[in-house]
């Protein structure tokens, strides 16, 4: 009955293939926006988090507004290391340098930080070492450069063991870092950047000396909270109970926010979305009530020969569903299509369909061709034989 | 077979009673080929639709193959047409867009007969009405004739109780009237019950018994 019915309904629609064609075409369109949208919503949410993330979920930034005449110094900074909440802490401080090497001279810019920085940011290395504790506490003249700062200066990454000089002063390159893929913006791939000891960095820069910037390192990303707590208690301890002394900015609290926008977006873009897939829907109702009075004595002859009901009821309903199931599926296609187009455009974004989205896109389509399916099958169902076999 | 008893159907236009049929009596047994005529406005076409179980009577009890009918509901009026009774109407009633052999298939689909039985239920049938090498024609495809062939392929192809034909010839010509009536008559031979209705005397006379309707009332045809 139901391969019967479907075969009907497949020969209904084939036979006003333009008509159904236009009726599909508001689905189409529905289904294509809904992915695309949502898509295009959930690769930008997914870059975002990326790029956060990759600077670690766990991490806690600290700045220091007011030092209270007493400022804090690299060697207090490990009384904020414990061994239940915070596993790591690492001082930022940065100036403007001019690098040279040869005769090339560039603007740079020199972070001073210590040896555990590196994993509390997560950097790679693509050749040499990172900072370690003895370049810290000896001041040690070494330099650790990102990928754009080796190969501007030095013409290639795998410059391990060469030289070259910030402000004047002569540096040993240790480590040259991997170029960074997920990133905010594409600008610290662009941006000469310098990391040296701590210690190094005070003898270079005149304005700094104390720790007025620190990252901490929660032991894991779900002791986040009791890791801020923890700083923030110390901190209040260390600043004489001012609040206003300082900030602590949790990294983990940045991404939820972040997602929470970006979700509210897809949210948004899928709710718009879906108005056309429900105006879809009215075109498709409009159509078969179009049918259902043209098929009148259709109608009346199946009823004379013993069509119930139900099989009446089941064979438009049925028409309805496929014109919608159909529209989405070519909707399916098209977004496909729009996806790849986009992704060819927009490079540093992943464009990937999730199959939630197909499973709503199909699901809601299916909803929609029953429910404005339904009015016009059951007026088919109830036409009354007589009066339509009279009907002509 | 067929039993009317007082049967009447009462239809109000513009605010008075018009008794389409009123107190209809009659009997119709197995095996019989029965004339019902009468002229137009006479209540034909009502008596058909009951008799059809398109339509059910306002009084009286119509009892077809020993069942009351007045008591069914409309999916099981519709089960008893599909299977019991095989209509055959003026303007052939069939399905324009579909070809002969899925007209004729079509009241198996409802009674949810396998393919492969409707495949040769459907074959067999066309053969009888002699229209086995046009089966993939569409209606609009074949002559009046053919057309009403296809119609009674359709309606002996479930082997119901009663074959109910309404001015059968009226839209043909007299000598493809003449072969639809001769297939009538082949299906009476091989012992079914046929009722058809006409405005007609002279299809009317080739019936083995008459029933005349005038103004709703029913009565018997002396020979």
């Amino acid at each position: 009955m139901i391969v019967q019915s479907i075969k009907m309904a497949w020969s209904s629609i084939a036979s006003n293939k333009m008509r159904s064609f236009l009726t599909m075409l508001g689905i189409i369109i529905g289904v294509a926006s809904l992915i695309v949208l949502v898509s295009i919503a959930n690769g930008a949410t997914g870059s975002v988090t990326d790029a956060i993330s990759s600077m670690g979920n766990n991490l806690l930034t600290v700045t220091i507004q007011d030092d209270k005449e007493n400022p804090l110094r690299l060697s207090e900074l490990s009384d904020f290391v414990d061994e239940t909440n915070i596993s790591m802490a690492a001082p930022i401080a940065q100036a403007s340098v001019t690098a040279k090497s040869g005769y090339t001279s560039e603007d740079a810019t020199a972070y001073g930080t210590t040896g555990p920085y590196y994993d509390i940011q997560g950097l790679e290395l693509a050749f040499g070492r990172w900072l370690k504790k003895s370049d810290v506490d000896n001041n040690t003249y070494v330099v650790v450069l990102n990928a754009y700062a080796a190969t501007q200066l030095i013409g290639r990454t795998s410059c391990v063991g060469e030289s070259i000089a910030l402000n004047g002063k002569k540096y040993e390159i240790v480590g040259v870092l991997k170029e960074e893929e997920n990133s905010l913006s594409s600008e610290s791939n662009e941006r000469l950047e310098a990391y040296i000891p701590y210690t190094s960095l005070t003898r270079l820069a005149d304005n700094v000396l104390y720790v007025t910037s620190f990252y901490a390192a929660s032991a894991d990303e779900k002791s986040m909270d009791a890791a801020e707590n923890t700083l923030t208690q110390k901190m209040l301890e260390r600043f004489g109970n001012d609040e206003e002394a300082f900030t602590i900015v949790n990294q983990s609290a940045v991404m939820e926010t972040m997602q929470s926008v970006t979700n509210t977006l897809a949210w948004m873009l899928g709710g718009i979305a879906a108005i056309s897939l429900v105006v879809g829907g009215i075109g498709i109702m409009n159509i078969m009530l179009v049918s259902v009075t043209e098929r009148t004595k259709e109608i009346g002859i199946r009823k004379a020969i013993g069509a119930g009901r139900g099989s009446i009821m089941a064979q438009f309903l049925i028409e309805a569903l496929m014109i919608s199931l159909m529209g989405c599926l070519i909707g399916l296609g098209l977004s496909a299509v729009i996806l790849k187009i986009v992704s060819f455009f927009v490079t540093d974004m992943s464009f990937s369909i999730s199959p939630q989205v197909v499973a709503v896109a199909v699901g809601f389509s299916a909803f929609i061709g029953v429910a404005f399916g339904i009015y016009p099958a059951n007026k088919a169902a109830r036409k009354h034989p007589i009066d339509a076999l009279r009907f002509s | 077979m067929i039993t009317f008893r007082d049967v009447s159907k009462i239809y109000h236009v513009g605010g008075e009673e018009v008794r389409a049929l009123d107190h209809a009596c009659m009997q119709i047994e197995q095996g019989e080929f029965v004339g019902i005529v009468g002229p137009s406005g006479s209540g034909k076409s009502t008596l058909m639709n009951i008799i059809g179980c398109l339509d059910v009577a306002d009084e009286g009890e119509y009892i077809l193959d020993g069942q009351s009918i007045e008591q069914y509901s409309e999916r099981e009026l519709a089960r008893i047409r599909n299977h019991k009774i095989g209509f055959i109407f003026q303007n052939f009633n069939l399905i324009q867009k579909m070809s002969a052999e899925e007209n004729v298939e079509l009241p198996l689909i409802y009674q949810g007969v396998s393919s492969a039985e409707r495949k040769r239920r459907v074959k067999e049938a066309l053969e009888r009405v002699e229209l086995g090498k046009r089966s993939r024609h569409k209606p609009s495809e074949l002559s009046g004739g053919q057309q009403q062939r296809v119609a009674i392929a359709r309606a002996l192809v479930t082997e119901p109780s009663l074959f109910l034909a309404d001015e059968p010839t009226g839209n043909l010509d007299s000598r493809t009237g003449e072969e639809i009536m001769r297939l009538f008559h082949e299906l009476h031979d091989q012992g079914n019950t046929i009722v058809l209705i006409t405005h007609d005397e002279k299809i009317a006379q080739q019936a083995e018994r008459r029933i005349a309707i005038f103004d709703g009332h029913v009565r018997e045809v002396a020979e």
